[in-house]
Formats: structure tokens, C-alpha cells, sequence
């Protein structure tokens, strides 16, 4: 298995991309789906710290008696993964809201365009 | 293992209002509009005395991710002071305009949820899932009325620039996972010893993304470019609404967070704060200065607060949380104080919103235009208004922690800030009305909203004793994570 900083460089450079196409698209639907790209190298990175949590913790374990570091590592591996189930539960409800959003402009203007959202300036 | 459920029950009675009010909705026919308003008035004075009862029982809760204490227990108050104003001053504009849709309550008391659960949680997942529970609605309520093109704009704005900021948030809890093992703040505090080499880079990253996500919501410059777009295009009440609870419930965790991490983060991060307040301040009173809209204005005066209340941040510790804590009270109050009379004299379809509009209404409307004129003041900051008490703690907070600059730039942006909220006064008062005229309407619900704002400004601004106190109380406890264990009476 590649070792940690791969997984976050890998996913350092997924969020820029995700950044960048934020900043870049003047495409409403793009603009989300870059939104998802920032959401998912979160996502990356969390699995990535939370399966190597002994590197991380590494300073406590030697702290700790032997006996207790198991249980210690199960729970704080468990904060990882379950949080991305979270992200992905709230990437989810976010979509939703913002496709009817996104949908409801469509209706009243023919088009997704950024640009064409101007009736106030931005 | 208890998971202690009466430590959330403010919460929980907010959260169960609101799916009252949704069922509700569907059985009830013409007399919505009382209804709506009478249950969403009982849910709110519930949630009040619930947190009241929990004065006595603080302590944290649910394996150590729920905490009630001090600094939530204040800024509960807060919370349901705003929604308590916002559902008031809703009442009739929402049966006038959006014929009665009972799900703009069931929204506004969800998004009031979920900032009670950020304010109160001590846990960096729980305060994600609070921050997009209070962030979803307000999307959805930026453009829930249907014939208002500039609302639906407005909600896609929002809704794309709160998404992305949310993509910075857990970017920056992502790398403080990475950093300590764990995302509870409390147990994080107590790795600091034990923490391994690339901890502190990691934990300095984070910190930088979390403030990043915070500033869109709290409105800092330069990650404000929403707001006013957001805030002009919304509906008045919705506006009101916005412009005080999750601003302040972004502060709360930003309150939570930094003495938390005062330990481990390097002195730069002041550096950075101080930086951010005088530009917020700046940039909000300076574009103030030129605008037509009044909400638009109120838009850009609401992020020369927020650069206030981070100066309170700046200072940190115990006279920092207690200034930034009050004022946030009052800006709460005084803010949907002054929305709810632009709600009044914007009259159908919200079509004067302009100030040149508000000409000569000081002595067609004289009890409106008086409590516009205390609210405006109260904004300024001049003495004897609620505005007054709150900015000099801030300032009297940063000069005693040696934050000279920083108040004297303050005391020169509130100074600047007068010049604008004066506008809308002289507007009222002396310039020569125009022959078309508005048809105000007025109901006894925003009379009743106007008139709580008012006395609240004026009280706090002569007697604040009893809120300084409370708010020194709380501000005491500024080392939240470290007396988590003696929080249990």
C-alpha cells in the first residue's frame, strides 16, 4: 500500500482542481460539480488519515498501557469513517436543494449561465 | 454511556415545533396565518425556558459530542431572540405576499436548529452537521418567494458560495483529523501533548480552511461578495432572519474553536484576525457609504459589524468572548429591529426599498420613523442606545489587551458609520416627500416586533448591567474544553 502522503497530495491536488473549477466555470451545473470534486477529496483524505491512524496517533500509543490501545485506535479510526458517511449524506441533501435551485433559474431564464444571473451585480 | 437527553431539550423542542408546524400545515385551512404564528410564538417561549432550566445542568452529553455550557447557553438566548422577532415580523408579510405557506416557518425553526446545535456542540462533525442543517433552509429560504426573480438569483448565489465554503470547512476538519486522531475538540485538547512532528503544520492548514469556510458565513471580507447580492434579494423578513442568527452561530464555533486551539496555533494566527477585522471594517463602512438600496446598505453595514465582532475574536479569552457575546445580543435585536420597519414602510411587493423613497415619512408615519431613527442611532453607536453599550466593551476589551490600533481603526469606522445611518434619518425627516406614496400596512404581530426591539434597544442601552453580567458569566468559561469535567454540578 502507498504510504500516506500520496493520499494527501492526491487529494490536495483533487481539491485545487475542485477550487479551480469553482472559480473557473461559468456553468452553474459545472460549478456544482466542482463543488462535489472539493467534497469527495475531503472524502479521500479522511479514509486516508483514518486507516493510518497509528502513524497518526503514534505519541499517545507509547503514552498509553498496551491494553488500552486497541480500543483506542478502533474509536479513533471510527471518527474518519464515519464522518465521511456524513459528508455523503449532506453532499446528497445539498444536491437536491441545489439542483431545484439551480432548476427554478433555468425556468425563469432559458439558461444556467453565470453570466446571466444579473440582475443584481454580483 | 448516558446520553443525557434533558442537556438538549432547547434544541429538541425548536426541532419539534418545527415538525408540528409542517404537519399542521397540511389540516389547516383559512386561519393559517394565526395558527402558524401562535405555535411557532409557543415553540420559541418553550425552547427559552427549556435552556432557562438548563442554567442549573450543565455538562456535556451523548458520549461527550453535545456540550451545554456558558458560552451555548448565551447564545441560545440569542438564537431564539431572533427567531422569535423573525417569526413576528414575518406573520402577516408571509400570508400577504406568499399566501400563507406554512413551510417558511417549518424552515426558519429547522435553520434555528441547527444553529443551537452549532453553538452547542463540542464535536467538529456535530458542528459540520449543525452549519449545513442552518445552511440548507436559509438556501432554500433566500428564494422561497416564488414571484421574486431576484430572490431565486439571490438563492443560487448563495446556494453555490455556501457549498463552496462548506468544501473549505471540511477540508480544514479534514487536516485537524489528520492532525490529532479524533474530531471531538475536547479530547483534541488533551492530545496536544502527544501530538507527532507534522501535527502543528497540520493543525496551522486547518485552522486557515476553517476560518476560510467561516468568513463566507459570517460575512468577512474578502469572502463577503454574497451578501449584499444575497440580502437585497431576498425577502425582508428572510433577510432579518439572516443577517443575525447564522452570523452568529458561525461566531459561536469561531469562539469555541480558537481557545481551543489557543495552545498550538502560532501568534501569527492574531496577525491574521487583526487583518481580517480591519478589513471587514473597511470595506463594509466604505461601501456602505454609496448605496441607494436600504437593504442593500444594511447589507454592507451587517459586515462592518461582523468586522466588530471579530475584533472582539482577536482578542480572545475572557473580556474577548464576553464583548463579542453581548454584542452579537444586540445586534441581534437592533438589526431585525430596523428590518422589521423596512418591512413596514416597503409596503406591497416590497417596491420602496430605495432611502430617496423613505422621504418625508418622519412625519407621516411619526411612531415608525422614531423607532427607525433609535434603531439607525443604535447601529451608529451613539450613546445611550443598545449599539452604544456593545461597542464600547468591544473597544474597552481590545484596548485592555493591548489592541490599541485595533480600536482606534474601529472607533474611526464607527465614526464613518454614522454618516450612512444618518442618511436614512435625514431622509425621513428632510427632504420633501414624493406625490406617490406607498400604502404601508400595518398589523398588530409587527407592531408587536417593533415594539420588543425597541424597548430592547433602549433598555439595553441604559440599564445593560444585568446582560453584561450574564455575558461576563459566560465569557469566564472561555476555556471551555479544559473545564468540561467541572461543568457537572
Amino acid at each position: 500500500m502507498p504510504s500516506l502522503e500520496y493520499y494527501i497530495i492526491l487529494s490536495a491536488i483533487l481539491f485545487s482542481v475542485g477550487v479551480w473549477g469553482v472559480l473557473k466555470s461559468r456553468n452553474a451545473i459545472v460549478a456544482f460539480m466542482a463543488i462535489e470534486i472539493m467534497l469527495n477529496a475531503v472524502n479521500l483524505s479522511l479514509i486516508s488519515f483514518s486507516s493510518n491512524i497509528k502513524l497518526i496517533i503514534s505519541g499517545l500509543i507509547q503514552a498509553l498501557p498496551a491494553d488500552q490501545v486497541p480500543a483506542l485506535l478502533r474509536s479513533s479510526s471510527a471518527y474518519g469513517q464515519i464522518f465521511v458517511l456524513l459528508v455523503m449524506t449532506v453532499a446528497a441533501a445539498e444536491a437536491a436543494v441545489g439542483l431545484a435551485i439551480i432548476i427554478s433559474i433555468y425556468r425563469a431564464k432559458g439558461s444556467v449561465n453565470l453570466d446571466d444571473v444579473n440582475i443584481m451585480k454580483w | 454511556m448516558g446520553f443525557n437527553w434533558i442537556l438538549i431539550s432547547p434544541e429538541i423542542a425548536v426541532l419539534a415545533t418545527g415538525f408540528i408546524l409542517l404537519i399542521l400545515d397540511l389540516f389547516i385551512g383559512k386561519s393559517r396565518g394565526f395558527l402558524l404564528t401562535a405555535v411557532s410564538f409557543i415553540g420559541i417561549m418553550v425552547a427559552l425556558w427549556l435552556n432557562y432550566q438548563n442554567y442549573s445542568i450543565m455538562g456535556v452529553g451523548f458520549q461527550g459530542i453535545v456540550i451545554n455550557d456558558p458560552i451555548g447557553f448565551y447564545f441560545k438566548i440569542i438564537f431564539c431572540m431572533g427567531t422569535l422577532l423573525t417569526v413576528f415580523i414575518s406573520s402577516t408579510y408571509v400570508s400577504r405576499e406568499m399566501k400563507g405557506m406554512g413551510e417558511y416557518y417549518v424552515l426558519i425553526f429547522i435553520a434555528t436548529f441547527g444553529m443551537m446545535v452549532m453553538a452547542s456542540s463540542a464535536d467538529l462533525i456535530t458542528i459540520f452537521l449543525g452549519l449545513e442543517v442552518m445552511s440548507i433552509p436559509l438556501y432554500v429560504l433566500a428564494g422561497i418567494h416564488r414571484g421574486r426573480l431576484r430572490g431565486r438569483e439571490a438563492a443560487m448565489k448563495y446556494f453555490l458560495l455556501g457549498a463552496f465554503a462548506s468544501g473549505f470547512l471540511l477540508y480544514g476538519i479534514a487536516l485537524i483529523f489528520g492532525a490529532y486522531g479524533s474530531t471531538n475538540l475536547v479530547e483534541i485538547s488533551q492530545r496536544f501533548l502527544f501530538s507527532s512532528g507534522f501535527s502543528g503544520i497540520l493543525t496551522g492548514a486547518g485552522m486557515v480552511f476553517l476560518l476560510v469556510g467561516f468568513g463566507f458565513k459570517i460575512a468577512a471580507a474578502p469572502f463577503h461578495m454574497w451578501v449584499p447580492d444575497v440580502y437585497e434579494g431576498a425577502t425582508a423578513p428572510v433577510t432579518a432572519f439572516m443577517s443575525a442568527g447564522p452570523k452568529a452561530a458561525a461566531f459561536a464555533v469561531l469562539f469555541r474553536l480558537f481557545s481551543v486551539f489557543q495552545p498550538v496555533i502560532s501568534d501569527n494566527f492574531t496577525t491574521i484576525l487583526w487583518i481580517l477585522a480591519v478589513i471587514t471594517m473597511l470595506w463594509g463602512n466604505l461601501l456602505a457609504l454609496s448605496q441607494k438600496n436600504i437593504k442593500r446598505m444594511l447589507a454592507y453595514s451587517s459586515i462592518a459589524h461582523a468586522g466588530y465582532v471579530l475584533i472582539a475574536l482577536t482578542v480572545g479569552g475572557r473580556d474577548g468572548i464576553s464583548a463579542g457575546l453581548f454584542y452579537l445580543l444586540i445586534y441581534t435585536i437592533v438589526n431585525i429591529g430596523a428590518f422589521s420597519i423596512i418591512i413596514f414602510f416597503s409596503g406591497k411587493n416590497e417596491k420602496y426599498e430605495n432611502i430617496s423613497d423613505y422621504a418625508g415619512f418622519g412625519y407621516k408615519y411619526p411612531f415608525a420613523a422614531i423607532a427607525m431613527t433609535v434603531f439607525m442611532l443604535a447601529l451608529a453607536g451613539f450613546p445611550a442606545t443598545a449599539g452604544f453599550a456593545g461597542k464600547y466593551k468591544i473597544f474597552v476589551a481590545a484596548i485592555n489587551s493591548g489592541f490599541i490600533w485595533l480600536a482606534i481603526i474601529g472607533i474611526f469606522n464607527s465614526l464613518v458609520s454614522v454618516w450612512y445611518y444618518i442618511g436614512v434619518v435625514v431622509s425621513m425627516y428632510m427632504k420633501q416627500p414624493r406625490d406617490e406614496s406607498p400604502t404601508v400596512i400595518l398589523s398588530m404581530t409587527l407592531m408587536v416586533a417593533v415594539l420588543v426591539a425597541f424597548i430592547g434597544t433602549v433598555y439595553l442601552g441604559l440599564f445593560p448591567d444585568d446582560w453584561i453580567a450574564l455575558s461576563d458569566w459566560a465569557g469566564s468559561h472561555y476555556s471551555w474544553a479544559s473545564i468540561v469535567g467541572s461543568l457537572v454540578r
